[in-house]
């Protein structure tokens, strides 16, 4: 009954941990200022927990999460600015009832791909379809051509600079460097205030566990095996028969749609977007939270992803000036010490030690977090 | 050798302006009869604000970190001084300053986040910070928001206007136009070539600065050029400047790009000397990038000059130095948020309370005597009147006042006939 086609026991556990974690303990002992910061790191979870899909099981290491991230975010952006931009908030401007900072840049009309915006269901369709097309079309570029490994991290990045370049650019239409900055509204619903800011969280925490359990199904599947296969010896799985360009498109965009749907998120629960979020220093920064807490653990990455973001805000906080510096010594020491993270740590230390404790009969209940198969390098 | 000579002079000569100074915020107190008693905590703090009865805590809000740092530690730098100086002098209604520092890390989220730490955990009673307009544009909802008062220290583009900020530096028809009316009169020019940042402030400058070139001065713009941020190659722009031959190049490029710029305009030739070039985002805080060789006779509009010759800026120059190392120099930022803990302060003894509310309404007529740049006061909008200054780059780095308003220009965040 335990053994399902979702989890095993222990990761069901793991995952009412989590849950209560979130749902129960946090929002008991912070305040909402605090919350909300935690809402913050976790639109970065979702873009994790695509990584440990397409990084840690389909060996697919993408260095341009943020492009996703930010194309659901400007989608979100977008639909939310125009609604703050209504006539009579922008009766100041020279053209009223465009975005400020259209205005600013001599723009007289909204431009044709800005007006399906006006439109919730198209904003939450465009969320999900535009990252996951454009995914779609840069791994089916690259992945039927078999370029992999190093070539294709290298690929994501440079499409992380060009998406910067892009919006800095078109600053007219994109907002520029300073980004969309004041969203007010969702629907009339003030998306500012306190109270506003704890059903975002929930709302959010809700769609992080849906995303959670999709990733589960990924792996206990079929599907998720063969990304493994294929990670550890991709010609073994191509000479049995198997299209593994379609296998990796198909992690690629998984991980593209998660990203896109936190950065969704930020934008709702932060109140703007920014290219700061879409180059490749951010981008890799998402990797670092998975790599962290551990690439071959989905529980893993997402509480790599709320310790170091709360080491960041917290060291800056008290170090203004050093900050950067205990960041840094932290990935060195986790990567150095534990090349598996905080779910190796907890896999190869905690875990067996609480498997003795209550004598279980199974040393390990599960193999992914198993040192020895985590040690095979991602597929090159 | 003359420096040897100033230097013995200045000592006590500084203690005594030093001493001047601190008696000219005094004088204003006076008729308050402020000297007596603090008062309580309970009159001048209604919305709980992290004010005791000793003390007061307000925020400060730069990149320490990242790329603006290098632009931002002026600032920082300058804020505290002024605060270290408003506590030798008994500090604010009775109670010290304190402050806390936090780190935008060049990176906007990040500076929302930061503000929004500080007014909500923190409760401090104003944030000193800000440098980019992007910055300043994601803490502003914020600031509305909280309702926290914040000192912003950099010439921007305007467009803007909050009860929630007081901009200590210039918006852009108080740097541009009366800069563009003396270089038209002095060198009789016609023809203007502009180059800019690609982003928000050099694209209304530049759109104020064609308003202001076509309609008022009846000259002509024969080009408008953009970069990307962080841009390294002019050259094209270069040989469009010399194919046009432009009465007056005026530039608003920002931040490293500079560097670049003025070598390559040396390299291509164009002797600044002969070909006049007025610049409103170079101060001596980027020549020190640049180098004084390479940008030698460049013009630049700003409010301060480090070398201006009031005796504020005589008091303030060493002071500055004194605390953060002989080799330091001060852009026009640096000196704008300088005055931003001055002004609060005054403010707040004006309003007789901390509440934001307050000094909001009680900000429109402020004036700081003691300013560096000379006397400035806070306007109904929010800025600051101050006076236009032109200046020409010496091989030193420093710049040599050329051209002053006679007047306070009136800012005008929103000027009709701009747009």
């Amino acid at each position: 009954m335990t053994d399902n086609r979702f989890f095993n026991r222990s990761e069901l556990i793991g995952i009412l941990v989590l849950a209560v974690f979130l749902v129960v303990v946090l929002p008991l002992s912070l305040d909402v200022f605090r919350l909300n910061l935690v809402a913050k790191y976790l639109t970065y979870a979702f873009v994790a927990l695509g990584l440990v899909i397409c990084w840690g099981y389909g060996g697919i290491l993408s260095l341009g999460q943020g492009v996703f991230f930010g194309l659901g975010g400007y989608c979100m952006a977008m639909f939310l600015k125009l609604e703050a931009s209504s006539v009579e908030n922008t009766k100041i401007q020279s053209t009223p009832g465009i975005p400020d900072f259209m205005d600013w840049n001599q723009i007289t009309a909204l431009p044709f791909f800005w007006k399906p915006f006006n439109s919730l269901t198209f904003t939450i369709a465009a969320i999900i379809l535009v990252p996951g097309i454009f995914a779609l079309i840069i791994g089916t570029a690259m992945f039927k051509r078999r370029v992999g490994g190093t070539y294709f991290a290298i690929i994501t990045q440079a499409v992380a600079a060009i998406m910067t370049i892009l919006i800095v650019g078109q600053q007219g239409y994109t907002g520029g460097i300073n980004g969309m900055t004041d969203l007010r509204t969702l629907k009339g619903w003030d998306i500012r205030p306190d109270h506003a800011k704890i059903v975002l969280y929930f709302f959010e925490v809700g769609c992080l566990l849906v995303c959670i359990m999709i990733a589960q199904f990924v792996r206990h599947s079929k599907l998720g095996r063969i990304l493994v296969a294929m990670r550890e010896k991709e010609d073994r799985v191509r000479f049995s028969g198997y299209s593994v360009a379609n296998f990796k498109i198909f992690a690629f965009c998984i991980a593209a749609v998660f990203a896109a749907i936190g950065g969704a998120m930020f934008a709702l629960n932060v109140g703007f977007m920014s290219p700061s979020f879409v180059g490749i220093v951010p981008s890799i920064e998402m990797v670092i939270y998975t790599a962290v807490g551990g690439r071959l653990s989905i529980l893993g990455a997402i509480y790599g992803t709320l310790l170091v973001n709360f080491a960041k805000t917290s060291l800056s906080e008290t170090f203004p000036e050093l900050w950067l510096f205990g960041l840094g010594g932290l990935f060195i020491a986790v990567v150095l010490a534990f090349p598996n993270g905080l779910a190796g740590i907890w896999g190869d230390y905690v875990q067996p030690r609480i498997d003795r404790l209550i004598a279980s009969r199974k040393s390990k209940p599960d193999g992914w977090t198993d040192s020895s198969v985590a040690d095979g390098a991602p597929a090159e | 050798m003359s420096d040897e000579a100033n230097k013995g002079l200045l000592s006590p000569l500084r203690r005594k302006l030093l001493m001047g100074m601190a008696a000219v915020p005094a004088i204003t107190m006076l008729p308050r009869a402020s000297f007596a008693q603090a008062p309580a905590t309970s009159a001048v703090n209604t919305t709980g604000l992290a004010v005791t009865d000793t003390e007061v805590t307000v925020g400060i809000l730069h990149s320490a970190t990242g790329t603006m740092a290098i632009s931002e530690t002026g600032s920082i730098e300058a804020e505290k001084l002024a605060i270290e100086q408003i506590n030798a002098m008994g500090g604010v209604l009775g109670r010290k300053i304190k402050f806390i520092q936090e780190d935008g890390a060049s990176d906007w989220p990040t500076f929302a986040e930061k503000a929004k730490k500080l007014l909500v955990n923190d409760k401090v009673a104003a944030i000193m910070g800000c440098w980019t307009s992007a910055s300043r544009k994601a803490v502003l909802p914020v600031m509305e928001q909280y309702n926290g008062m914040l000192y912003y220290p950099t010439f921007y583009e305007g467009l803007e206007q909050s009860k929630n900020v007081i901009y200590t530096g210039q918006e852009a028809t108080q740097q541009i136009l009366a800069g563009l009316n003396w270089i038209a009169k002095e060198k009789g020019a016609k023809t203007f070539f502009f180059i800019g940042s690609d982003y928000i402030w050099p694209r209304t400058s530049n759109k104020i600065a064609r308003k202001h070139v076509e309609n008022v001065l009846k000259g002509k713009v024969v080009g408008e050029e953009y970069y990307a941020l962080g841009s390294t190659q002019f050259n094209s722009v270069i040989n469009k400047i010399k194919l046009t031959k432009p009465d007056v190049i005026f530039t608003d490029v920002v931040g490293g790009s500079n560097v670049a710029f003025y070598k390559q305009l040396k390299a291509a030739g164009i002797d600044l000397a002969k070909q006049p070039l007025l610049t409103i985002s170079v101060t001596e805080d980027e020549i020190d990038g640049i180098g004084g060789e390479n940008i030698a006779g460049a013009y630049a509009c700003m409010k301060y000059f480090q070398s201006l010759d009031n005796a504020n800026n005589k008091t303030f120059v060493p002071a500055f130095k004194k605390t953060w190392g002989e080799k330091t120099v001060i852009g026009d930022v640096t000196q704008a948020a300088y005055l931003g803990p001055w002004l609060w302060k005054l403010t707040v003894e004006k309003a007789g309370s901390f509440d934001v509310d307050k000094i909001a309404a009680a900000s429109p007529g402020v004036e700081f005597k003691g300013a560096p740049e000379g006397y400035v006061r806070i306007h109904e909008n929010h800025h600051l009147w101050s006076k236009t200054r032109v200046g020409r780059a010496k091989l030193d780095g420093q710049f040599e006042l050329i051209y002053e308003t006679a007047d306070l220009v009136e800012p005008d965040p929103f000027p009709k006939g701009y747009q």
